[in-house]
């Protein structure tokens, strides 16, 4: 048997329809494979294999009996450990939620488990989804599958490294600046933010509530269509939910584009990307010319804006959105009675018990943006940070309109430097803001977007291509990916692991 | 001068903050139940306890209820309104944040007639603005000072609640009291809130400075300071009354103005019936408000605001005049029939209607049946005599079937029993006495009492009340006043016989 975890999601579910393998086997296979590669990767956090081996038998039986079986007709799906989960803890890879288990399921949550996906376990993130590494995740950090010394980009690091070492084929990631393209660039697989509001925030783990959106990482594009067509739609929950019907995702891909216009940012060359990634991006373009799509420039004299309006807004959003981690309702609290003997004249127990457990709760890059937000949303700083940035975020999605006006697509590389090594930019918080330059604009103006692997360094490092679309259309940016994977086998390389 | 208070010396100037929550259902962002008076902590959900992940969702009842009394008191709607959040720590506020709005509210402006005394020209007190928010919810510290923790009960978290903003337009503590009394009884008309100030669905924070003449004519303001915990518009009323007293006092002593000094909030003891220093609102926290990123802008179109207008119904004011000018009432009863409420009212037009004497009407609802309400501890709703009851028995007084003191006792068994006019008569032997045995009746008691046909004859006219005695105990259902018509109509025959 040539293992079934060298198969896309796609033609496993084939498989499981003509009855080839069942889905016990399937699972078994991935849990085999995550007891022999995760030690080396750390993507997981938690697994939950009893529960997915009882999942996949009750899905066997329904499809043996010629019951209905879900879309994902017991396909494996790892999950970002930021989606709440009645099982297992949901730490959002912080020491503050150490032992908080979710009394609900987030919508997607349920929507995986209607369609029948299987649900493995929960990986590991940046705490709360802030970071490009993975190492500030309160549980260690995770591993490049591709080299082990090298970080897998963040927040969703243990989501794309599950996939990219053949842990899960398909998982759900979280992008609130690029936190699901820029590690599916950095591991060598395919990862989408679908436009704000196509899939429900509902029991996502707020960082920055206007930027967040919830997507598929996967293994090719037409993996991540069948994972969208599950978890998109609207929900009543999720007030910013867009109620619009979903697509069949998948009968898409069966009619590529025939002419297309593809948008090159001039600006990104203001930005020097790594020499071997804008080579990678140059063949990409030519691989799409010769499929009949025509590269026009163009303009987004705003993108240099896009960092800093984006470390204005989300950490103000996260700043409030974290403040409900008070340690009063649950979640971490200081120890009481060292709290009460360290206490001095005239300090308040209440007061003390929140700085105690908030400062001992969280992370020093939480911290930081606890603080970068706390600041521009105060009184005298107000209208000079966050009102700005709203400005500026505006202007920078008129630039993205305008773009859309002329071209079908946006095109350029996903990140400005492949993986790096882990620790290498820890104590440079800018640089590692940085990473988001080329991503952070689709999540401020709301655009859907993806990234796909288009080559390798000299490192073998794998190299992100980030196509760009207007909001709802999805679709577009499928066919125009798929029709890149069908051309080309980067999407198809694996890292090995021994 | 001497540290006298006198009318001349200062104009006092009084804003109120009144909240109150709103009769819905269910909470502002959730489905819990708005129910006042279950277990602590059983009306609760992620959503209102502000777990990791969860969403608001906007009640669409409770911004119709909010519409309407914003249109009630004259407001304009806003076309488009948002939600912000504001910011701050406190245990019963389980997220770190209070949903409300801030430089966009639902109502701007509006105005409320207030009479304060009674024959005197009602005085209008201006609105600055109403906007809509979620409720904390209750925080309940040892009181004992004995050290125990303080508990939390979060039911109220998230109900509905109406920050009614007044202009610093009221110029006397009973003006404050008669513009709550108004606003109180518009409200519950409304049927938008029940305004329980014990169970603290109505409360009220009152802003109180004085203003004086200076010596060159200029207007001298004092610090403005803010009073709290006040339990009754009585409390309300005696707080402003103290804290004039006081300002005046400390404005004698210190000359201190308005800026410079911060703003004070002063609690109000009710028992000492003195306000005492709370805090100063400059150690108050900085609320860094921006808006809810969770919920969607609030929109209203025209058709929607006349939708609303229409449910708006007859408010106390235009009750009053109509109760005036169509049923000829006094303006005191007019009053004293519409400051009972609306079903009261309904229920007074029902029978004034179908009686056609208003008058009579009003003075059996303020007589026999105000004080049944009162006694029982009922509504008007409860009362067992129905309109179309009441409006039976009336007929029978307007027809002299039934004299007025029988009626009473009609009225009054009727209530005890629950029974119907027609059965309550014939349980106490009511039927309409015989002209021709009535003057039989009345003839052998002149025969029987010649000294009382003596006296009468004497002049004293009164001594006839001894035969209606008589005539009564011999038949409980003679009508009085024919009684007395008869006798005095025999007595005089008698005399002219003689």
């Amino acid at each position: 048997m040539s293992s079934w975890i060298d198969l896309s999601a796609n033609e496993l579910l084939s498989q499981l329809e003509a009855g080839q393998v069942t889905s016990q086997e399937v699972v078994t296979a991935f849990l085999d494979r995550i007891h022999q590669v995760d030690p080396k990767v750390h993507a997981f956090l938690n697994l939950f294999a009893e529960e997915a081996l009882q999942k996949a038998s009750v899905v066997d039986e329904r499809r043996k009996n010629g019951e209905k079986v879900g879309l994902l007709g017991g396909l494996p799906v790892a999950v970002k450990d930021v989606l709440c989960m009645k099982i297992g803890a949901t730490t959002a890879g912080s020491k503050m939620l150490e032992r908080f288990h979710s009394p609900y399921n987030a919508t997607v949550i349920e929507k995986l488990e209607q369609a029948d996906g299987i649900i493995l376990g929960k990986t590991n993130m940046d705490e709360f989804a802030m970071g490009s590494s993975t190492e500030n995740s309160a549980y260690n950090g995770t591993a490049n599958p591709w080299d082990l010394e090298r970080v897998p980009g963040g927040s969703s690091g243990g989501a794309a490294a599950c996939v990219a070492s053949q842990m899960a084929p398909l998982s759900l990631g979280t992008d609130t600046g690029g936190s699901i393209r820029q590690p599916a660039a950095f591991c060598g697989i395919t990862g989408v933010k679908p436009t704000y509001g196509r899939v429900s925030r509902f029991g996502m783990i707020a960082f920055a509530s206007s930027l967040d959106q919830i997507g598929p990482m996967t293994n090719s594009v037409e993996d991540a269509a069948l994972l969208l067509e599950v978890i998109a739609g609207h929900d009543p929950s999720d007030a910013t939910s867009l109620d619009r019907p979903v697509p069949n995702y998948r009968e898409a891909l069966k009619e590529p584009l025939k002419s297309f216009k593809l948008g090159l940012p001039k600006e990104i060359a203001d930005f020097n990307p790594d020499p071997e990634i804008q080579k990678a991006v140059e063949a990409a373009l030519e691989v799409y010319r010769e499929t009949g799509a025509t590269i026009e420039e163009i303009s987004l004299p705003n993108l240099k804006y896009a960092v800093p309006t984006y470390y204005v807004i989300a950490p103000s959003e996260a700043s409030s959105n974290l403040a409900r981690y008070d340690s009063v309702h649950y979640g971490y609290r200081t120890d009481r009675k060292a709290m009460m003997a360290g206490l001095e004249e005239g300090d308040s127990p209440l007061v003390q018990m929140y700085s105690q457990s908030r400062a001992e709760g969280f992370g020093p890059e939480v911290k930081r943006r606890i603080m970068l937000g706390t600041f521009a949303l105060s009184k005298g700083y107000y209208d000079a940070y966050y009102l700005k940035a709203l400005k500026v975020r505006r202007l920078i999605r008129q630039d993205f309109d305008r773009a859309f006006e002329q071209v079908d697509a946006i095109i350029g590389p996903c990140t400005p430097k492949p993986a790096f090594k882990i620790g290498e930019k820890v104590s440079d918080p800018i640089s590692m803001y940085l990473e988001d330059l080329f991503t952070v604009g689709a999540n401020l103006s709301g655009n859907a977007a993806m990234s796909i692997p288009c080559g390798f360094t000299s490192e073998n490092l794998p190299i992100g291509l980030q196509l760009q679309v207007p909001a709802l259309e999805e679709e577009r940016l499928f066919r125009i990916g798929h029709l890149y994977q069908q051309v080309t086998d980067w999407h198809q390389r694996r890292p090995s692991l021994g | 001068m001497n540290a006298t208070v006198t009318d001349a010396a200062y104009t006092t100037i009084i804003g109120l903050e009144v909240h109150t929550q709103l009769l819905t259902k269910s909470k502002l962002f959730c489905g819990c139940a708005n129910r006042f008076g279950e277990e602590p902590n059983t009306l609760t959900c992620p959503v209102c306890i502000g777990m990791p992940g969860v969403m608001p969702v906007m009640n669409r009842e409770a911004f119709r209820l909010a519409v309407r009394t914003g249109l009630a008191l004259q407001g304009k709607i806003a076309s488009f309104c948002k939600w912000d959040r504001k910011n701050y720590y406190y245990p019963d506020l389980p997220k770190g944040y209070q949903i409300s709005q801030f430089d966009l509210p639902f109502c701007e402006g509006g105005h409320l007639e207030v009479e304060v005394e009674e024959g005197q020209a009602p005085s209008k007190v201006r609105l600055h603005r109403i906007h809509l928010e979620e409720d904390a919810g209750k925080s309940m510290h040892d009181e004992s000072m004995g050290g125990r923790d303080s508990l939390v009960d979060l039911n109220r978290t998230g109900v509905p609640l109406l920050e009614i903003v007044t202009e610093p337009d009221i110029r006397s503590p009973e003006e404050a009291k008669a513009f709550l009394t108004e606003l109180k009884l518009l409200l519950v008309y409304l049927g938008v809130s029940d305004c329980n100030m014990q169970e603290g669905s109505l409360r009220v924070d009152a802003n109180v400075n004085l203003h004086l003449p200076g010596e060159s004519g200029e207007t001298i303001a004092t610090p403005i300071v803010e009073i709290k915990n006040m339990n009754s518009f009585r409390a309300v009323e005696r707080a402003l009354h103290h804290e004039v007293v006081r300002q005046w006092e400390e404005w004698q002593a210190t000359g201190k103005k308005k800026g410079e000094v911060p703003k004070q909030t002063r609690g109000w003891n009710d028992e000492a019936g003195e306000t005492f220093a709370q805090r100063e609102k400059e150690e108050s926290s900085d609320y860094r408000y921006f808006p809810e990123p969770d919920l969607v802008p609030v929109t209203m179109t025209a058709e929607q605001i006349a939708t609303a207008e229409a449910e708006v119904g007859e408010l106390p004011q235009a009750l009053r005049t109509r109760l005036q000018s169509e049923y000829e009432l006094s303006a005191y009863d007019a009053d004293v029939l519409v400051n009972q409420g609306k079903a009261l009212v309904r229920y007074y037009l029902e029978v004034a209607d179908a009686c056609g004497d208003a008058k009579l009407v009003s003075n059996w609802l303020q007589q026999d049946i105000m004080r049944t309400l009162k006694e029982r501890n009922i509504t008007i709703e409860e009362l067992p005599v129905s309109a179309p009851m009441l409006t039976e028995l009336l007929k029978k007084v307007q027809s002299n079937e039934l004299p007025r003191a029988r009626a009473r006792d009609v009225f009054a068994q009727m209530v005890e029993t629950e029974a119907s006019l027609e059965e309550t008569m014939d349980a106490m032997g009511i039927k309409q006495v015989d002209a021709g045995a009535l003057r039989e009746l009345c003839q052998s008691l002149v025969d029987a009492n010649p000294r009382i046909v003596e006296d009468v004859k004497g002049g004293k006219q009164q001594a006839v009340g001894a035969l209606i005695g008589q005539a009564k105990k011999k038949d409980p259902n003679v009508n009085p006043g024919e009684v007395r018509k008869i006798c005095l109509e025999l007595i005089q025959a008698m005399g002219e016989d003689s």
